[in-house]
Formats: structure tokens, sequence, C-alpha cells
């Protein structure tokens, strides 16, 4: 921890801010390059905490950065979390308009909805799939609130990894009929394959992001709540959105989730 | 290219492919030569093979990835003979060092026929319907040309750089699976290098068979009952060495392991 309590609550509201009013910020650590990982969750845990309190509903949890396309995209090396709100959630087929976004990318995921509690530290992929209820295919929305999504590993963290929508639907399925690595991803951008990858590019199986989910929580004396969903981590590259773009993403076993921005 | 240059050729690539050698781009050599040149001197390097004692059991099917589309400056697929010689099963040590020149591995599907498949106006509902089955396989590419210096035609001429296969040991029925979405993972020496899915192939690997059997069709040639054919890869090629071990997972179908000595 390098910052007092002052500069964390200045930092969320500048960001929250930024998401706001749609202006886009320099990377905070420019400012102050010293800011760590512990300060980057006090950042995000008040920026929660805020919308909270203005009565926004907090809908589910997520991993970023997880994905080996991804890691080399944004040249880190481990995963990041943050958490999605009533505020970004979009019905299957429905459409999201563009011009809430700063410059929208999407990634493909598989997200599951657990029916036990997870608690770290110690937690473990066996754990997270006796505690999962279901998967299904969803999409995120992603939005920097750092102009061109430029920014490091603590600045994301800070921006609730860059969290901004997402869509979830297809068809539900329980994890053990389910080899969930192999599972093949189509994203198609209207109507064009624009991405194929397996769901093992996230950490080798997507339950590992999970556990180590659980694991970050619980550093912060945090817990997986039962009934929680949870949004995996992209399993290809990040992809560009121009207003206009209609987005299906098809999962083997799990059906089909689409939206479209307008 | 008249048939004279067209034999040259063939026996050219051939004797490259038994002595491990290489030959400069035929499209340096012959910038003339047509895609048609290319196929006959393609099956001329077959017919070399076959006179050899070897057997024909199937079809390859290359260039179905924008990855490669892109490299080449194509927009379409080509297509290479797959003779007993170059069947591999899943497990396999493949002498690398003794037997192949540069190879570089790939990750498909392999459709395995029970009726003939006879082109023009194959549609994808006739190609599920004469598919015995899928399997996972690796196909190991290989070029006689020196140092990968390819252009279309030089690929195709060279049978599509096609070098060996390995197949799987699981076969599913093609309406058992769907093809599109099957994921793919491909590890390298236990490290994960790549990940895809069927629609990395043209759209779905259904599809390439479509195209093969009715490219094929426009040349008089069927696919048979029985035959094997490679789809195209649905992960990026990958370079192997002597020592390296490989593995695929296809999703709902099985997997397959090869390493290269």
């Amino acid at each position: 921890m390098t910052l007092d309590k002052d500069t964390i609550a200045k930092l969320a509201a500048r960001l929250e801010a930024a998401e706001r009013n749609r202006e886009p910020l320099t990377k905070i650590t420019d400012e102050y390059p010293a800011l760590d990982y512990e300060d980057a969750y006090a950042i995000q845990d008040t920026i929660r905490a805020s919308k909270l309190a203005a009565g926004v509903r907090v809908t589910g949890l997520k991993a970023g950065l997880t994905s080996q396309a991804k890691m080399r995209q944004m040249n880190v090396t481990e995963p990041v979390f943050g958490f999605l709100t009533d505020q970004g959630a979009y019905p299957d087929g429905g459409e999201v308009p563009f011009d809430k976004f700063i410059a929208p990318r999407i990634e493909a995921e598989i997200a599951l909805v657990t029916h036990t509690e997870l608690r770290g530290p110690g937690c473990h992929l066996a754990q997270v799939l006796a505690a999962t209820d279901f998967v299904l295919p969803a999409v995120e929305i992603l939005d920097s609130r750092y102009r061109d999504f430029k920014f490091d590993l603590v600045s994301v963290v800070a921006d609730n990894t860059s969290a901004a929508g997402f869509v979830a639907g297809g068809r539900p399925r329980r994890v053990n009929e389910l080899d969930l690595p192999t599972l093949g991803l189509v994203v198609e951008k209207n109507g064009q394959v624009v991405e194929t990858a397996a769901a093992a590019a996230v950490l080798g199986h997507p339950a590992t992001s999970v556990a180590m989910l659980a694991n970050n929580l619980a550093r912060r004396g945090q817990v997986i709540p039962a009934g929680t969903f949870i949004m995996t981590g992209g399993i290809t590259a990040a992809i560009s959105i121009a207003r206009g773009d209609a987005i299906t993403v098809r999962i083997q076993e799990l059906g089909s989730v689409s939206l479209r921005f307008a | 290219m008249d048939a004279q240059e067209i034999t040259r050729y063939g026996d050219a690539l051939y004797a490259a492919m038994t002595g491990r050698t290489t030959i400069a781009p035929l499209t340096t050599t012959s910038p003339d030569i047509s895609i048609d040149d290319a196929y006959l001197i393609s099956r001329h390097f077959l017919e070399r093979r076959l006179a050899a004692g070897e057997r024909l059991v199937g079809k390859k099917i290359g260039v179905t990835s924008k990855a490669v589309m892109t490299m080449l400056n194509v927009h379409q697929p080509d297509f290479g003979y797959l003779t007993d010689r170059m069947m591999y099963a899943t497990g396999a040590e493949v002498p690398a060092s003794s037997t192949l020149i540069a190879p570089r591995a790939e990750g498909e599907i392999a459709f395995v026929l029970k009726r003939d498949l006879r082109g023009p106006g194959v549609t994808n509902a006739d190609v599920i319907r004469a598919t015995e089955f899928v399997m996972p396989c690796f196909e190991i590419v290989d070029s006689r040309i020196t140092d990968w210096k390819i252009k279309i035609a030089d690929t195709i001429a060279d049978n599509a750089s096609c070098g060996v296969v390995v197949m799987g040991d699981r076969a599913v029925r093609p309406t058992d699976v769907d093809l599109s979405t099957c994921g793919i993972v491909v590890t390298l020496n236990g490290e994960i290098i790549s990940t895809g899915a069927g629609a990395a192939a043209l759209g779905s690997p259904v599809n390439c068979v479509t195209w093969l059997a009715n490219t094929l069709g426009a040349r008089g040639i069927a696919l048979e009952a029985g035959e094997v054919i490679l789809s195209g890869s649905l992960v990026p090629l990958q370079p192997v060495k002597p020592g390296d071990n490989m593995h695929l997972a296809l999703g709902g179908i099985g997997q397959c392991a090869v390493r290269f000595t």
C-alpha cells in the first residue's frame, strides 16, 4: 500500500467520473508510479462501494487478462479481477447502445454460476467444479476509462479491469457433462468468423481462473458467495467494436449468445 | 508447361523427398507455371510414389485458414495426396531427422469416407452422408522447396507440402459432433501453444471436404470410400525438431500424440 485514503478516494472518483462522462484519462501510474496491487484493488473496492451506495447492484465477478492471447496483447503474466453491475447487463440477442461507451471491445467467455460459497486461500479447480451450478456462454463488453486502452496492470485493476457490460445466454450446462478445456469457440462479427479458440486458452482450464479469483479475494478478506455469476476471462484477444457491429459467439455444447451495438 | 517439363519437375520433387534435399521454387525457375501445371506435377510426383510401391489412401486439403491464404495471397484451398507410407498412429515416433526436411505440425480433423463422393454438385449434406466418422490427427507438413519459399503453385506441385500424418485412435460419427464449434487444444512439450475451433477452416471442416469433392470432380477424380480426407489445419503451423513431443485434443472427438526423433 503506497497511497493514503484520500488519494484512493480521489482516484476512484476520477475513474467513476471518466466512466460517467465518457472522458478517458491517462493511466494513473503516470501520476503515482509507485501505485501497487493493494492500492489498485483498494481503488476498485472504493468504486464498488460508491456504486452500491448509489443503488447499483453488483451482478457478478469477472477475471481478465486470462488468455495467452490477451496476456500477449497486454504484455502481462497474471490475471486481474473485477466486478459486474446491473448497469452493464444486456439481454441475449439484445441491442447495446454504442454511445454509452468510450471505445468498446468485446471478448467471448465461458461464464459459470456457483451454488456453494468459494473461499480462499487454497481454493483449487476441483472445488470450483464442485461449487458450480452450471456454465453458459457469455460476451463481456470492455471499455477502458484510460485513453486507447493504454494502461498497465495496476491501472487496469483500479479501473475495475475495464468492465463495462456483459451478455449471457445460450444453453446452460452442468460441468460434469463437459470437457471444458476442449470446448471450441467461434466469434463472428457481422457474419464473418473473426476468432476461433478453445477454452483451454484460459489458464489451461476456465475453472482455474475462478480458483485464482477466490484466492485473490481471500487476501482482501472476501469470499465468492453462493449464487455468484462469474465470467472466467476472455478466451480470445479483445475485438474492437464500431457502431452497428453485430456479434455472435458460438461455443461447443453451450449454444450461442449474440448482441449488436446500435 | 509441356509434358516433359511436368515430368521433370515431378521427378525432381520425388528425388528431393527421398534424398531429403530441396529444390528452388518452381515459381522462380518457371515463372509462367499455372495452377493446372502445378496439379499435373503433383500427380506425377504421386505416380512416382505409387510406382515405388506406395498405395493411395486419401487426400489432404490445404490453405484453408485466413492466415495461410494471406501468406500465399490466394483465396482458395489446395489439395494433395496421402499414401500408406505417410501414415502413423497416435503415440508414434516420427523419425523427422532421417525422413523429413523442415517439418511443421498442424492439428486437423480427418474424415473417413464410407461412400464415394464425386463432384461437381456435392453439398455438405452429401459429405455428412458419405462420412463414416471423423478422427483427430496431426498433419506434419514439410517442404521440398528450399526454405519453405512457396507460392501457391510451388506448394501444389509439392503435394500441398504434405509430409506425414499421425492419426488418433477415436472416431466419432459426423452427426454426433458440431464440427464448426469443435475445439482444438495443441500442446508442445507440455505447454499449450495454440487453441482453435473447426470454423477456422473455411467456416467448417465440412465446407472443406465439400470444396475438395467439387474441385476434384472438375478434374475427373472422386473421393473414394475408405479414403482419409484431411480437412485443413485449425491452428497455426508449428515448426518441430527431434525431441519435441506434441499432443492435441479435439472437443467431443478425441486426442492424438506424436514424438519426433
